[in-house]
Protein backbone atom coordinates (compact mmCIF):
# COMPACT_ATOMS: atom_id res chain seq x y z
CA UNK A 1 0.00 0.00 0.00
CA UNK A 2 2.56 2.70 0.59
CA UNK A 3 4.84 1.76 -2.58
CA UNK A 4 0.97 2.21 -4.30
CA UNK A 5 0.35 5.14 -2.65
CA UNK A 6 3.97 6.61 -3.57
CA UNK A 7 3.28 5.72 -7.13
CA UNK A 8 0.22 8.34 -6.67
CA UNK A 9 1.56 10.81 -4.37
CA UNK A 10 4.86 11.14 -6.56
CA UNK A 11 2.66 11.49 -10.13
CA UNK A 12 -0.02 14.18 -8.66
CA UNK A 13 2.59 16.16 -6.27
CA UNK A 14 4.21 16.59 -9.66
CA UNK A 15 1.34 17.94 -11.34
CA UNK A 16 0.20 20.00 -8.68
CA UNK A 17 3.45 21.14 -8.47
CA UNK A 18 4.54 21.95 -11.51
CA UNK A 19 0.86 24.04 -12.17
CA UNK A 20 1.60 26.39 -9.30
CA UNK A 21 4.79 27.52 -11.38
CA UNK A 22 3.41 28.07 -14.33
CA UNK A 23 2.55 31.67 -15.59
CA UNK A 24 -1.22 32.52 -15.75
CA UNK A 25 -3.57 32.84 -12.83
CA UNK A 26 -6.01 29.23 -13.30
CA UNK A 27 -3.92 26.87 -13.26
CA UNK A 28 -1.89 28.06 -9.90
CA UNK A 29 -5.01 28.67 -8.03
CA UNK A 30 -6.12 24.99 -8.90
CA UNK A 31 -2.67 23.45 -7.27
CA UNK A 32 -3.24 26.24 -4.52
CA UNK A 33 -6.72 25.30 -3.64
CA UNK A 34 -5.69 21.40 -3.88
CA UNK A 35 -3.09 21.89 -1.70
CA UNK A 36 -4.90 23.24 1.03
CA UNK A 37 -7.58 21.44 0.70
CA UNK A 38 -5.80 18.31 1.24
CA UNK A 39 -3.48 19.79 4.20
CA UNK A 40 -5.73 21.49 6.21
CA UNK A 41 -8.57 18.25 6.63
CA UNK A 42 -6.79 15.45 8.96
CA UNK A 43 -6.06 12.47 7.45
CA UNK A 44 -8.17 10.38 9.37
CA UNK A 45 -11.26 12.61 8.03
CA UNK A 46 -10.34 12.63 4.59
CA UNK A 47 -10.03 8.75 5.12
CA UNK A 48 -13.53 8.16 6.05
CA UNK A 49 -14.71 10.38 3.48
CA UNK A 50 -12.95 7.78 1.00
CA UNK A 51 -14.14 5.02 2.93
CA UNK A 52 -17.75 5.78 3.26
CA UNK A 53 -19.09 8.94 1.81
CA UNK A 54 -17.43 8.58 -1.62
CA UNK A 55 -18.55 4.80 -2.54
CA UNK A 56 -22.02 6.32 -1.30
CA UNK A 57 -22.26 9.68 -3.10
CA UNK A 58 -20.87 8.21 -6.59
CA UNK A 59 -23.73 6.55 -8.40
CA UNK A 60 -22.61 3.85 -10.39
CA UNK A 61 -18.75 3.39 -9.49
CA UNK A 62 -20.28 3.27 -5.76
CA UNK A 63 -22.50 0.57 -6.49
CA UNK A 64 -20.11 -1.67 -8.29
CA UNK A 65 -17.29 -0.91 -5.58
CA UNK A 66 -19.91 -2.01 -2.70
CA UNK A 67 -20.88 -4.99 -4.31
CA UNK A 68 -18.48 -6.38 -6.77
CA UNK A 69 -15.18 -5.96 -4.77
CA UNK A 70 -14.19 -7.52 -1.80
CA UNK A 71 -13.58 -5.89 1.46
CA UNK A 72 -10.27 -6.49 1.78
CA UNK A 73 -9.48 -4.37 -1.82
CA UNK A 74 -12.02 -1.94 -1.10
CA UNK A 75 -9.95 -0.94 2.52
CA UNK A 76 -6.56 -1.21 -0.28
CA UNK A 77 -8.30 1.47 -2.88
CA UNK A 78 -10.05 3.50 -0.93
CA UNK A 79 -6.23 3.71 1.88
CA UNK A 80 -4.07 4.31 -1.63
CA UNK A 81 -6.50 6.76 -2.98
CA UNK A 82 -6.64 9.28 0.37
CA UNK A 83 -2.93 8.47 1.33
CA UNK A 84 -1.82 9.06 -2.15
CA UNK A 85 -3.64 12.21 -2.78
CA UNK A 86 -2.94 13.39 0.65
CA UNK A 87 1.05 12.72 0.31
CA UNK A 88 0.59 14.30 -3.30
CA UNK A 89 -0.26 17.68 -1.57
CA UNK A 90 2.98 17.81 0.28
CA UNK A 91 5.13 16.81 -2.58
CA UNK A 92 3.42 19.07 -4.60
CA UNK A 93 4.81 21.90 -1.97
CA UNK A 94 8.42 20.22 -2.25
CA UNK A 95 8.12 20.31 -6.04
CA UNK A 96 7.26 23.92 -6.57
CA UNK A 97 9.66 24.62 -3.77
CA UNK A 98 12.36 22.62 -5.55
CA UNK A 99 11.50 24.54 -8.78
CA UNK A 100 11.45 27.69 -7.18
CA UNK A 101 15.04 26.90 -5.53
CA UNK A 102 16.32 26.78 -9.25
CA UNK A 103 15.64 30.19 -9.98
CA UNK A 104 14.33 31.94 -13.27
CA UNK A 105 17.88 31.59 -15.20
CA UNK A 106 17.00 27.75 -15.94
CA UNK A 107 13.82 28.22 -17.25
CA UNK A 108 14.69 31.21 -19.42
CA UNK A 109 18.16 29.30 -20.65
CA UNK A 110 15.66 26.45 -21.80
CA UNK A 111 13.77 28.63 -23.65
CA UNK A 112 16.52 30.16 -25.50
CA UNK A 113 17.45 27.06 -26.76
CA UNK A 114 14.22 26.85 -28.26
CA UNK A 115 12.90 23.86 -26.43
CA UNK A 116 9.14 23.79 -25.37
CA UNK A 117 8.09 25.20 -21.96
CA UNK A 118 7.16 21.38 -21.27
CA UNK A 119 10.64 19.99 -22.44
CA UNK A 120 12.65 22.55 -20.14
CA UNK A 121 10.34 21.23 -17.37
CA UNK A 122 11.19 17.48 -18.20
CA UNK A 123 14.45 17.53 -19.34
CA UNK A 124 15.86 20.40 -17.53
CA UNK A 125 14.12 21.48 -14.43
CA UNK A 126 12.53 18.84 -12.80
CA UNK A 127 15.51 16.74 -13.42
CA UNK A 128 17.60 19.18 -11.10
CA UNK A 129 15.10 19.64 -8.71
CA UNK A 130 14.36 16.50 -7.96
CA UNK A 131 17.70 15.44 -6.99
CA UNK A 132 17.81 18.71 -5.07
CA UNK A 133 14.63 17.35 -3.25
CA UNK A 134 15.84 13.87 -2.18
CA UNK A 135 16.16 13.94 1.47
CA UNK A 136 12.34 16.36 1.70
CA UNK A 137 11.12 13.04 -0.43
CA UNK A 138 12.62 10.38 1.85
CA UNK A 139 11.04 12.57 4.79
CA UNK A 140 7.87 12.36 3.30
CA UNK A 141 7.80 8.51 2.29
CA UNK A 142 9.03 8.11 5.86
CA UNK A 143 5.64 9.84 7.05
CA UNK A 144 3.87 7.79 4.43
CA UNK A 145 4.97 4.49 5.34
CA UNK A 146 3.63 5.86 9.30
CA UNK A 147 0.30 6.92 7.57
CA UNK A 148 -0.22 3.74 6.27
CA UNK A 149 -0.78 2.65 9.87
CA UNK A 150 -3.92 5.04 10.14
CA UNK A 151 -5.32 3.47 7.26
CA UNK A 152 -4.57 0.06 8.45
CA UNK A 153 -6.29 0.75 11.88
CA UNK A 154 -9.69 1.47 10.38
CA UNK A 155 -10.01 -1.57 8.75
CA UNK A 156 -8.48 -3.53 12.38
CA UNK A 157 -11.39 -1.77 14.15
CA UNK A 158 -14.09 -2.23 11.91
CA UNK A 159 -13.58 -5.37 12.50
CA UNK A 160 -12.71 -5.22 16.07
CA UNK A 161 -16.30 -3.23 16.81
CA UNK A 162 -18.05 -5.78 14.27
CA UNK A 163 -16.82 -8.92 16.38
CA UNK A 164 -16.48 -7.59 20.14
CA UNK A 165 -15.64 -4.82 22.11
CA UNK A 166 -11.58 -3.60 22.71
CA UNK A 167 -11.84 -5.55 25.83
CA UNK A 168 -11.80 -8.52 24.91
CA UNK A 169 -7.86 -8.34 23.81
CA UNK A 170 -5.71 -11.05 24.45
CA UNK A 171 -2.46 -11.82 24.93
CA UNK A 172 -1.93 -12.17 21.44
CA UNK A 173 -2.87 -9.43 20.05
CA UNK A 174 0.35 -8.01 22.52
CA UNK A 175 2.00 -10.26 20.96
CA UNK A 176 1.18 -9.41 16.98
CA UNK A 177 1.22 -5.40 17.94
CA UNK A 178 4.54 -5.87 19.89
CA UNK A 179 5.42 -7.61 16.20
CA UNK A 180 3.84 -4.77 14.17
CA UNK A 181 5.66 -1.79 16.04
CA UNK A 182 8.76 -3.32 15.57
CA UNK A 183 8.48 -4.11 11.65
CA UNK A 184 7.92 -0.42 11.59
CA UNK A 185 10.41 0.86 12.87
CA UNK A 186 12.85 -1.23 11.04
CA UNK A 187 11.35 -0.60 7.56
CA UNK A 188 11.62 3.44 8.57
CA UNK A 189 15.80 2.74 9.51
CA UNK A 190 16.16 0.62 6.29
CA UNK A 191 14.40 3.55 3.90
CA UNK A 192 16.69 5.90 5.73
CA UNK A 193 19.53 4.30 4.97
CA UNK A 194 18.80 3.73 1.58
CA UNK A 195 17.95 7.28 1.04
CA UNK A 196 21.08 8.18 2.49
CA UNK A 197 22.69 6.08 -0.13
CA UNK A 198 20.79 7.09 -3.07
CA UNK A 199 21.36 10.96 -1.49
CA UNK A 200 25.29 10.51 -2.39
CA UNK A 201 25.00 8.81 -5.56
CA UNK A 202 22.86 11.69 -7.12
CA UNK A 203 24.50 14.23 -5.42
CA UNK A 204 25.01 17.19 -7.23
CA UNK A 205 28.34 18.93 -7.63
CA UNK A 206 28.69 22.27 -6.49
CA UNK A 207 26.02 22.41 -3.63
CA UNK A 208 26.39 22.18 -0.09
CA UNK A 209 25.53 18.19 -0.07
CA UNK A 210 28.59 17.66 -2.49
CA UNK A 211 30.81 15.38 -0.41
CA UNK A 212 32.83 14.22 -3.40
CA UNK B 1 -26.97 11.17 -2.90
CA UNK B 2 -29.20 13.89 -1.85
CA UNK B 3 -27.73 15.17 1.29
CA UNK B 4 -30.24 16.03 4.71
CA UNK B 5 -28.54 18.33 6.58
CA UNK B 6 -31.09 18.89 8.87
CA UNK B 7 -29.61 16.71 11.17
CA UNK B 8 -26.59 19.37 12.21
CA UNK B 9 -28.09 22.22 14.40
CA UNK B 10 -29.44 19.82 16.88
CA UNK B 11 -26.23 18.26 17.35
CA UNK B 12 -23.69 21.69 17.42
CA UNK B 13 -24.44 21.22 21.58
CA UNK B 14 -22.93 17.90 21.49
CA UNK B 15 -20.01 18.28 18.59
CA UNK B 16 -18.74 21.48 20.88
CA UNK B 17 -18.33 19.36 23.86
CA UNK B 18 -16.48 17.06 21.12
CA UNK B 19 -14.46 20.20 20.24
CA UNK B 20 -13.59 21.04 23.85
CA UNK B 21 -11.64 17.52 24.22
CA UNK B 22 -10.18 17.95 21.19
CA UNK B 23 -8.67 21.48 22.34
CA UNK B 24 -7.72 20.23 25.73
CA UNK B 25 -5.37 17.64 23.75
CA UNK B 26 -4.19 20.05 21.24
CA UNK B 27 -3.50 22.64 24.38
CA UNK B 28 -1.98 20.10 26.84
CA UNK B 29 0.15 18.28 24.11
CA UNK B 30 1.78 21.59 22.18
CA UNK B 31 2.93 22.66 25.87
CA UNK B 32 3.79 19.71 27.71
CA UNK B 33 5.28 18.88 24.33
CA UNK B 34 7.22 22.30 23.70
CA UNK B 35 8.79 22.39 27.30
CA UNK B 36 9.79 17.64 26.99
CA UNK B 37 11.11 19.28 23.74
CA UNK B 38 13.15 22.44 24.50
CA UNK B 39 14.93 20.04 27.35
CA UNK B 40 15.51 17.08 24.59
CA UNK B 41 17.12 19.64 22.35
CA UNK B 42 19.04 20.75 24.70
CA UNK B 43 20.31 17.92 26.14
CA UNK B 44 20.98 16.74 22.78
CA UNK B 45 23.27 19.72 21.74
CA UNK B 46 25.06 19.45 25.41
CA UNK B 47 29.04 17.46 25.38
CA UNK B 48 27.85 15.18 27.50
CA UNK B 49 27.98 12.06 25.37
CA UNK B 50 25.57 10.06 26.94
CA UNK B 51 22.87 12.70 27.89
CA UNK B 52 22.71 13.49 24.35
CA UNK B 53 22.96 10.35 23.05
CA UNK B 54 19.83 8.57 25.04
CA UNK B 55 17.91 12.11 23.56
CA UNK B 56 18.68 11.32 20.12
CA UNK B 57 17.51 7.62 21.28
CA UNK B 58 14.29 9.05 22.66
CA UNK B 59 13.59 11.14 19.23
CA UNK B 60 14.54 8.58 16.71
CA UNK B 61 12.09 5.50 18.22
CA UNK B 62 9.02 8.01 18.81
CA UNK B 63 9.44 9.81 15.54
CA UNK B 64 9.86 6.24 13.47
CA UNK B 65 6.78 4.49 15.18
CA UNK B 66 3.50 5.86 13.50
CA UNK B 67 1.00 7.89 16.17
CA UNK B 68 -1.45 5.30 16.23
CA UNK B 69 1.14 2.81 17.58
CA UNK B 70 2.17 5.03 20.67
CA UNK B 71 -1.50 5.44 21.33
CA UNK B 72 -2.03 2.09 21.23
CA UNK B 73 1.14 1.09 22.96
CA UNK B 74 0.11 3.38 26.32
CA UNK B 75 -3.57 2.69 25.66
CA UNK B 76 -3.90 -1.13 25.86
CA UNK B 77 -0.29 -1.53 27.67
CA UNK B 78 1.28 0.72 29.77
CA UNK B 79 -1.17 3.27 31.02
CA UNK B 80 -3.60 0.18 32.25
CA UNK B 81 0.14 -1.43 33.97
CA UNK B 82 0.92 1.47 35.74
CA UNK B 83 -2.32 2.48 36.83
CA UNK B 84 -2.50 -1.09 37.97
CA UNK B 85 0.73 -1.08 40.18
CA UNK B 86 -0.54 2.56 41.84
CA UNK B 87 -4.13 1.73 42.12
CA UNK B 88 -4.38 -2.40 42.52
CA UNK B 89 -7.58 -3.53 41.84
CA UNK B 90 -9.66 -0.52 40.77
CA UNK B 91 -11.05 0.46 37.47
CA UNK B 92 -10.08 3.61 35.90
CA UNK B 93 -11.68 5.63 33.17
CA UNK B 94 -7.93 6.71 31.35
CA UNK B 95 -9.05 7.12 27.74
CA UNK B 96 -8.45 11.35 28.19
CA UNK B 97 -5.63 10.78 30.41
CA UNK B 98 -3.75 8.17 28.12
CA UNK B 99 -4.27 10.95 25.23
CA UNK B 100 -2.93 13.19 27.02
CA UNK B 101 0.65 11.26 28.14
CA UNK B 102 0.50 9.85 24.94
CA UNK B 103 0.22 13.29 22.80
CA UNK B 104 2.71 15.49 24.97
CA UNK B 105 5.18 12.25 24.46
CA UNK B 106 5.01 12.14 21.05
CA UNK B 107 4.72 15.65 20.37
CA UNK B 108 7.91 16.38 22.59
CA UNK B 109 10.05 14.36 20.28
CA UNK B 110 9.19 16.43 16.76
CA UNK B 111 9.52 19.84 18.89
CA UNK B 112 12.72 18.73 19.98
CA UNK B 113 13.74 18.69 16.48
CA UNK B 114 12.11 22.10 15.55
CA UNK B 115 13.99 23.27 18.93
CA UNK B 116 17.41 22.27 18.50
CA UNK B 117 17.20 23.16 14.43
CA UNK B 118 16.37 26.38 16.13
CA UNK B 119 19.42 26.36 18.70
CA UNK B 120 21.82 25.39 15.86
CA UNK B 121 20.82 28.28 13.67
CA UNK B 122 22.17 30.90 16.22
CA UNK B 123 25.46 31.60 15.37
CA UNK B 124 28.18 30.49 17.33
CA UNK B 125 29.84 33.37 18.13
CA UNK B 126 26.84 34.53 19.39
CA UNK B 127 27.59 31.79 22.13
CA UNK B 128 31.75 32.69 22.12
CA UNK B 129 30.24 36.20 22.90
CA UNK B 130 28.49 35.32 26.12
CA UNK B 131 31.26 33.18 27.64
CA UNK B 132 33.20 36.05 27.09
CA UNK B 133 31.01 38.52 28.76
CA UNK B 134 31.54 35.83 32.25
CA UNK B 135 28.16 33.96 31.96
CA UNK B 136 27.94 30.37 32.58
CA UNK B 137 26.67 28.31 29.79
CA UNK B 138 23.02 27.86 31.16
CA UNK B 139 23.24 31.99 31.29
CA UNK B 140 24.42 31.88 27.86
CA UNK B 141 21.54 29.61 26.80
CA UNK B 142 19.11 30.78 28.59
CA UNK B 143 19.60 34.40 28.13
CA UNK B 144 20.79 34.93 24.80
CA UNK B 145 20.17 31.63 22.65
CA UNK B 146 16.79 30.82 23.50
CA UNK B 147 15.12 34.07 23.29
CA UNK B 148 16.95 34.47 19.66
CA UNK B 149 15.80 30.68 18.77
CA UNK B 150 12.49 30.68 19.99
CA UNK B 151 11.85 34.27 18.11
CA UNK B 152 12.99 32.18 15.06
CA UNK B 153 10.84 28.99 15.78
CA UNK B 154 7.60 30.18 16.93
CA UNK B 155 6.05 29.99 13.52
CA UNK B 156 7.06 25.96 13.16
CA UNK B 157 6.33 25.55 16.95
CA UNK B 158 2.84 27.03 16.08
CA UNK B 159 2.56 24.90 12.56
CA UNK B 160 3.24 21.77 14.52
CA UNK B 161 0.11 22.81 16.87
CA UNK B 162 -2.11 22.60 13.76
CA UNK B 163 -0.80 19.12 13.25
CA UNK B 164 -1.00 18.17 16.33
CA UNK B 165 -4.74 19.14 16.07
CA UNK B 166 -5.25 17.61 12.84
CA UNK B 167 -3.28 14.66 14.64
CA UNK B 168 -5.85 14.63 17.69
CA UNK B 169 -8.31 13.10 15.72
CA UNK B 170 -6.66 9.53 15.94
CA UNK B 171 -7.62 9.47 19.66
CA UNK B 172 -10.55 7.78 17.49
CA UNK B 173 -8.57 4.46 17.80
CA UNK B 174 -8.70 4.59 21.65
CA UNK B 175 -12.09 5.20 21.69
CA UNK B 176 -12.19 9.34 23.13
CA UNK B 177 -14.90 11.10 22.20
CA UNK B 178 -12.86 13.85 20.41
CA UNK B 179 -15.17 16.16 17.64
CA UNK B 180 -14.17 13.89 14.94
CA UNK B 181 -15.50 10.86 17.06
CA UNK B 182 -19.02 12.56 18.55
CA UNK B 183 -19.61 13.57 14.60
CA UNK B 184 -19.05 10.09 13.41
CA UNK B 185 -21.11 8.82 16.34
CA UNK B 186 -23.51 11.34 15.97
CA UNK B 187 -24.23 10.49 11.95
CA UNK B 188 -23.94 7.03 13.14
CA UNK B 189 -27.28 6.97 15.06
CA UNK B 190 -29.04 9.66 13.01
CA UNK B 191 -28.16 7.44 9.59
CA UNK B 192 -26.44 10.99 8.06
CA UNK B 193 -23.26 9.86 8.58
CA UNK B 194 -21.96 10.88 4.64
CA UNK B 195 -23.54 14.56 6.30
CA UNK B 196 -21.95 14.51 9.36
CA UNK B 197 -18.34 13.47 8.14
CA UNK B 198 -18.17 16.44 5.44
CA UNK B 199 -19.31 19.02 8.08
CA UNK B 200 -16.44 18.04 10.39
CA UNK B 201 -14.18 17.64 7.51
CA UNK B 202 -14.98 21.12 6.19
CA UNK B 203 -14.78 22.28 10.05
CA UNK B 204 -11.14 20.99 10.50
CA UNK B 205 -10.81 22.87 7.00
CA UNK B 206 -11.86 26.23 8.03
CA UNK B 207 -10.02 26.71 11.43
CA UNK B 208 -6.63 25.07 10.23
CA UNK B 209 -6.56 27.43 7.21
CA UNK B 210 -7.27 30.64 8.95
CA UNK B 211 -4.90 29.30 11.67
CA UNK B 212 -2.04 28.80 9.22
CA UNK B 213 -2.51 32.21 7.81
CA UNK B 214 -2.04 34.09 11.08
CA UNK B 215 0.87 31.75 11.75
CA UNK B 216 2.15 33.27 7.85
CA UNK B 217 1.43 37.10 9.05
CA UNK B 218 2.96 36.30 12.26
CA UNK B 219 6.04 35.38 10.49
CA UNK B 220 6.33 37.96 8.14
CA UNK B 221 6.11 39.86 11.63
CA UNK B 222 8.79 38.54 13.31
CA UNK B 223 11.06 37.63 10.74
CA UNK B 224 14.31 39.66 11.88
CA UNK B 225 15.74 42.02 9.27
CA UNK B 226 19.30 41.21 8.50
CA UNK B 227 21.81 43.10 9.99
CA UNK B 228 23.76 45.43 7.57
Amino acid sequence: MALASWVVAFVVGTMVGVMRTLPGRILPSIGACYVELFRNVPLLVQLFVWFFVIPDVTPIFGDWFKQQVPPIWQEFIAGTACLGLFTGARIAEQVRSGIGSLGPGQLGAGLALGLRRRQVYLLVLLPVAYRILIPTLTSEFLNLIKNTAVASTIGYLELAQRSASMAETTSRVYEAFAAATLLYAALNLLVMLLARALERSTALPGFLGDRK
Amino acid sequence: MAFDWSSIPGSLPILWQGMIVTLQITLVGALVGILLGTLLGMLRLSPNGLLSGLSAAYVTIFRSIPLVMVLFWFHLILIPLVAGLLFPGKRLELGFLTALIAFSLFEASYYAEIIRAGILSVTKDQFNAGLALGMKRGQVMRLVILPQAFRRMIPLLLTQAIILFQDSTLVYVINLDDFFRKAYNIGNTVGTLNELILFAGAVYLVICTLASGCVRQLHRKLTVPPVK
